[in-house]
């Protein structure tokens, strides 16, 4: 049973529920607090939490590049998985030249992580 | 009844569903946190909640100490003492981004529940309709979509806090995230080149992947978990993954990063992101069986209209409807019995184990599932 004639403006309204809810929540949540309970600021509240200790040093630490290159390689697969989607689609209707044609693809896919790993971009120093 | 429903007008139905999908996820989340707390007691020997009494439950002579017993209100005293907290924003915070995470954190977690089946029902002609509230036709794809941009929140959260362990935390999420979500997406490739068949139209319906394991014949009724049992434990490793999940929480691995991303959260900001790993854990389990455990059939080579023919209900829309959610929710919350399960018996990974299960065996192990399922289908198809 299609409950929404146009299920794609279904999501879309959806998107403005989902974004609006949380937000009428934590509206909530904040009168509550403005009206009924004791504001008690203190320093140590303020403060960055470091394991109860004194903060020391800027927050803006160091961290490894590595995550960096996790991110690129991913985006190099990830639009290539994307087009692995139309193929598993339209698969049925493929003649085997495409198949073949998509094999290479998937091949050259796997040839990318190949080299990554060899390179050592995979491994976790 | 359901024609009454058709005529009310548009936006009141939209507003009905909307409320209906909220009604559904906060509680399941709310009790799902009572059953984590339930099942990790049952594993560990303890008795786990058994507290929180309402004065007016008291009264009732035997029903009321069971449900004590049960913890059952402890998850209203959950959600009542988050929103009487304090609710304090720290000094140090960029508070934009800061309030932005949370909302940020729901949102793809409840659009992706409007966009997955959840039961079906047999029309006068024995056809099988699927029920959901968003029948996009392609599902899944709109699933990944949105639900990958919950790593937005972590990100947000980690660096919005202006603090260190939440900033490790959040950078280490989202490279866990984006690392597995390649295998996930890779291995639910198989079952759709399985599912696209000739002369249909070619679609990522998460209903077709239930209506094909519904089939007569020995193929035509085995669930995908047993045609594709690699790309099933592909998906579900994954799904650990994605939704941060025990052997998997270095998000929060609290013994080196305190509470992760959400350390200098508190109070509702802090429970929304609570409810969307929940959320998150229910629509993953929901896709999972789906895909791999035959969605709304009650067992491998049964389906649900032989099932409601055998307890004589076929005729009867509202009871298969029902019947049918019923199995689905049961398949789900038994996934999600299993995801606690897990947590409680395997030790967290190290962060170079994880990077290294999701690149160098996850990732190969997918590609060579969906080259020999590309192959094997493309053989018995021509």
């Amino acid at each position: 049973m299609t409950m929404n004639a146009h299920p794609y403006a279904f999501l879309a309204v959806f998107l403005a529920v989902a974004v609006a809810f949380p937000l009428i929540l934590l509206s909530v949540a904040q009168l509550w607090f403005r009206f009924f309970q004791p504001a008690k600021p203190s320093l140590d509240k303020g403060s960055a939490y470091e394991c109860g200790i004194e903060p020391t040093g800027d927050s803006w630490i160091q961290f490894k590049a590595h995550y960096y290159l996790y991110a690129i390689l991913f985006l190099i697969f990830d639009v290539e998985v994307l087009f692995l989607l139309p193929f598993a689609v339209a698969f049925t209707g493929l003649p085997v030249g495409a198949l073949v044609a998509m094999l290479v693809f998937i091949l050259l896919l796997a040839e990318g992580l190949v080299w990554a790993w060899q390179r050592g971009h995979l491994e976790w120093k | 009844m359901a024609d009454f429903y058709f005529n009310l007008p548009l936006w009141f139905r939209l507003l009905v569903q909307g409320f209906a999908v909220i009604m559904v996820v906060f509680p399941i989340a709310g009790f799902c946190s009572l059953a984590e707390r339930k099942v990790s007691a049952w594993i560990q020997g303890r008795p786990g909640p058994n507290r929180a009494l309402p004065v007016f439950i008291a009264w009732v002579p035997v029903l009321g100490p069971f449900l004590q017993r049960l913890g059952i209100f402890h998850f209203m005293a959950d959600g009542g003492k988050m929103l009487f907290k304090e609710d304090s924003l720290p000094g140090h915070v960029n508070k934009f981004y800061f309030i932005l995470a949370p909302i940020v954190a729901m949102m793809p977690a409840l659009t992706t529940v409007t966009t997955v089946p959840f039961g079906a029902y047999l029309d006068a002609a024995g056809q099988v309709i699927p029920l959901g509230l968003a029948r996009v036709d392609i599902g899944l794809l709109a699933v990944f979509a949105v639900s990958s941009l919950g790593v937005y929140s972590l990100i947000l959260a980690g660096w919005a806090s202006n603090s260190k362990y939440p900033f490790l935390g959040g950078v280490r999420a989202s490279a866990q995230l984006i690392s597995y979500e390649l295998a996930m997406t890779l291995s639910v490739v198989p079952v759709f080149l399985w599912i696209n068949s000739p002369g249909m139209p070619g679609t990522m319906s998460l209903a077709r992947a239930v209506e094909f394991q519904s089939l007569p014949g020995f193929f035509g009724g085995a669930w995908f978990i047993f045609i594709m049992p690699v790309a099933a434990l592909i998906f579900l490793v994954s799904l650990f993954a994605e939704t941060n999940r025990h052997p998997f929480d270095m998000a929060e691995g609290e013994a080196d990063l305190v509470g992760g991303f959400h350390t200098e959260y508190g109070a509702f900001k802090w429970g929304l992101f609570f409810v969307a790993e929940y959320a998150h854990m229910l629509i993953g389990s929901g896709v999972f069986t789906l895909l791999f455990l035959g969605g709304w059939n009650p067992l491998p080579w049964v389906t649900l209209a032989q099932f409601a023919a055998l307890l004589h209900v076929a005729q009867l829309p509202l009871v298969v409807g029902l019947l049918s959610i019923g199995i689905f929710l049961g398949k789900v919350i038994a996934l999600i019995f299993f995801f606690m399960w897990v947590r409680w018996t395997v030790p967290r990974f190290r962060y170079d184990q994880v990077m290294k299960l999701g690149w160098q065996k996850l990732l190969p192990l997918a590609i060579a599932n969906l080259i020999a399922y590309a192959i094997g289908i493309a053989v018995i198809q021509k």
